[in-house]
C-alpha cells in the first residue's frame, strides 16, 4: 500500500471513529462507514490539509469510497 | 382540581440530572453541597494570567464512578468534536435525568408525546472563537461543516431527541440567567396544555473561555477580589462580595404529567407548583431598585399555584450571585413575604458552585426538590458578615435539618427578565 493510502485511511479511522479493518479501498463513506453529508465534507477538508491539495466541489462530490479518495490524490500528485 | 391549574393537568418530575463544579450526578453534587465543599479553584480551562478576574466553578475532569467527568461515557468520541462542550455537558446532564426516570417510549404514539427543552445562555462561545480565529486567517474555506451545529444553542435539545426517538415539541431557551427556569416552566406548560406527556427540559453552559470571562469581566461583573483565595470568592449577601463566579454544567429533569407517571409507577421527586415570569424594563443589566421585577415574578408564580400563599413557601433558593444585586432580591423577597418572612429560610447555592447562568435555574430547582426530599437546606457559604441584617434565615455556613414542603426558586438575567418556579412535596 502507497503512504498515500496509509495517510488517507488514517484520516479515515480518525475522523468517523470506525475500526480500521472495516477501511477497505471499496468501503463507501456513507454506505459502509457511518459517515453523513456533514462528515464527507469533513473529511475532505482533511484531506486538503493533510495532503496539501484543493479538492473542488465537483471533484469532492464523486469521492464516495476509500479507493476514489486514493486515486484522486494520487492523480493530483503525480500531476 | 387540585394542583396546579390548567386543564387539570399536573406536573410533577420524575428524573433529574446535574452536572456542576461538585460533581458529574445529581446525588454527588447534593451530597457535597450540603457538606458545605466548594467547587471553585482557579481557572484551569485557558490561562487567565492577563484576565481580572481568575477563578471558575469548573467541572471536574476523572472517572464518571467518582463524580468526574469521563467525556466518552457520554458521547460518543467521533461526534465529539461536532458538539461544544455546553452541548457535552447538557448531554450528560439530560441522560441522567431520562436513564433516572425509566422512562422509555415504546411506540410512536409514545415517542411523539415527549419532547425536549434545553436551552443555554450563551451557547458554543469557545466554537465561535475558535471558528472566527479560523476564519480571519485567511482560511474560511476549511471552516468545519459542524461549526453552526457545534454552536447552535438548540443542538441540546436535538442531539437528545435523536439519541431517543423523541418526538414531540422540541424547543430550546435564551434568556441568559433565567434559561433553566424558563425552561422547566415552560416545557411544564407544553404538558398542561397537552402539546406532551413528557418533558425533558433545563438549561447548560460552558462560557468559561477566555472570550466568556473577558466579557463578564468587561461588564464589571465577575469577582476579581479572590483570585488567590477562590473557595471565599462567592460571598452572596456578604459586605465584601464584589461580584459574580462565573460556573459551568447542566441540569436536566424529566417533567411528566401526572397521571402518566403514575400508570408506570415512576418515581416522583416532586410536583411543579407555580410558576411565574417579568420582564424589569429598565436596564440591560442592572435591576430595578428595590428588584420590582423579581417581586413581580414571585407574585407571578403564587397566582397560579392552585391556592397557594407565602405562608405556604419554606425555602428559597435565591438567585443571590455574590453581586450589589444581592440586596435588591432580599429587600424583594422580603416585601413579598411581608410577615411570613420571619419563618423563611434562603440560601444562595451559587456560593459553592458559582453561577452557571443558563443551567443556574435549572440546577437550583433540582436542590429544590432535593432540600424537599431529604428535609435538608443547603448553606450559603462565605456569608460571614452580611452586608445588611434581614429576618430571613440565610443558612450561613452549614446545611440545616428542616421539613420542607414547598420551595420556591428565582433567576434574573441580563436584559430584565426574571423568573420564580415553585417546586411542592407531591401528594396524591
Amino acid at each position: 500500500m502507497s503512504d498515500i493510502a496509509d495517510k488517507v485511511k488514517k484520516i479515515v479511522v480518525e475522523h468517523l471513529g470506525v475500526d480500521e479493518s472495516k477501511v477497505t479501498p471499496d468501503a463507501s463513506f456513507i454506505d459502509d462507514l457511518g459517515a453523513d453529508s456533514l462528515d464527507t465534507v469533513e473529511l475532505v477538508m482533511a484531506f486538503e490539509e493533510a495532503f496539501s491539495v484543493e479538492i473542488p466541489e465537483d471533484a469532492a462530490e464523486k469521492i464516495a469510497t476509500v479507493k476514489d479518495a486514493i486515486d484522486y490524490i494520487e492523480k493530483q500528485k503525480a500531476a | 382540581m387540585s394542583g396546579t391549574a390548567t386543564n387539570g393537568r399536573r406536573v410533577v418530575v420524575t428524573g433529574i440530572g446535574v452536572v456542576s463544579p461538585l460533581a458529574v450526578g445529581a446525588e454527588l453534587t447534593w451530597k457535597r453541597l450540603i457538606e458545605g465543599q466548594s467547587g471553585i479553584g482557579r481557572i484551569t480551562h485557558f490561562d487567565p494570567s492577563d484576565l481580572p478576574a481568575q477563578v471558575a466553578g469548573q467541572v471536574p475532569d476523572g472517572p464518571t464512578a467518582e463524580g468526574g467527568l469521563t467525556l466518552s461515557d457520554w458521547v460518543p468520541v467521533k461526534d465529539q468534536k461536532k458538539m461544544d462542550r455546553f452541548i457535552h455537558l447538557g448531554l450528560a446532564a439530560a441522560i441522567q435525568a431520562v436513564e433516572d426516570s425509566g422512562w422509555k417510549p415504546e411506540d410512536e404514539d409514545d415517542r411523539c408525546a415527549t419532547g425536549v427543552m434545553i436551552g443555554s445562555g450563551i451557547g458554543g462561545l469557545q466554537t465561535i472563537y475558535d471558528g472566527s480565529l479560523t476564519v480571519s486567517s485567511g482560511k474560511a474555506r476549511r471552516l468545519s461543516p459542524f461549526f453552526i451545529p457545534s454552536a447552535l444553542i438548540n443542538l441540546i435539545s436535538g442531539h437528545l431527541s435523536i439519541r431517543y426517538g423523541f418526538k414531540g415539541p422540541n424547543h430550546a431557551v435564551v434568556t441568559a440567567c433565567a434559561t433553566g427556569v424558563h425552561a422547566i416552566g415552560d416545557a411544564s406548560r407544553l404538558i398542561q396544555y397537552g402539546d406532551a406527556d413528557v418533558m425533558i427540559a433545563g438549561g447548560a453552559e460552558a462560557a468559561i473561555c477566555s472570550l466568556g470571562i473577558a466579557g463578564f469581566c468587561s461588564a464589571r461583573a465577575l469577582s476579581t477580589a479572590s483570585n488567590d483565595d477562590p473557595t471565599k470568592a462567592s460571598r452572596p449577601w456578604d459586605k465584601d462580595r464584589d461580584g459574580f463566579i462565573m460556573g459551568e454544567g447542566a441540569g436536566v429533569v424529566v417533567l411528566e404529567e401526572l397521571e402518566h407517571a403514575k400508570r408506570r409507577g415512576a418515581k416522583i421527586y416532586g410536583e411543579i407548583g407555580g410558576y411565574g415570569m417579568s420582564g424589569d424594563a429598565h436596564h440591560i443589566t442592572a435591576p430595578a431598585e428595590g428588584h420590582e421585577g423579581a417581586f413581580r415574578a414571585m407574585k407571578a408564580a403564587l397566582r397560579n399555584s392552585g391556592g397557594l400563599t407565602t405562608a405556604d413557601i419554606d425555602y428559597v433558593n435565591a438567585h443571590g450571585t455574590s453581586t450589589m444585586a444581592d440586596d435588591l432580591e432580599l429587600d424583594a423577597v422580603e416585601r413579598f413575604f411581608g410577615e411570613d418572612a420571619k419563618r423563611l429560610v434562603m440560601s444562595s447555592t451559587k456560593s459553592a458552585i458559582g453561577h452557571l447562568l443558563g443551567a443556574a435555574g435549572a440546577v437550583e430547582a433540582i436542590f429544590c426538590l432535593q432540600a424537599i426530599r431529604d428535609g435538608i437546606v443547603p448553606p450559603t457559604l462565605n456569608l460571614d458578615n452580611p452586608a445588611r441584617e434581614s429576618v430571613i434565615d440565610r443558612v450561613a455556613h452549614v446545611a440545616q435539618q428542616r421539613k420542607i414542603d414547598v420551595a420556591l426558586s428565582n433567576s434574573f438575567g441580563f436584559g430584565g427578565t426574571n423568573a420564580s418556579i415553585i417546586l411542592k412535596r407531591f401528594k396524591d
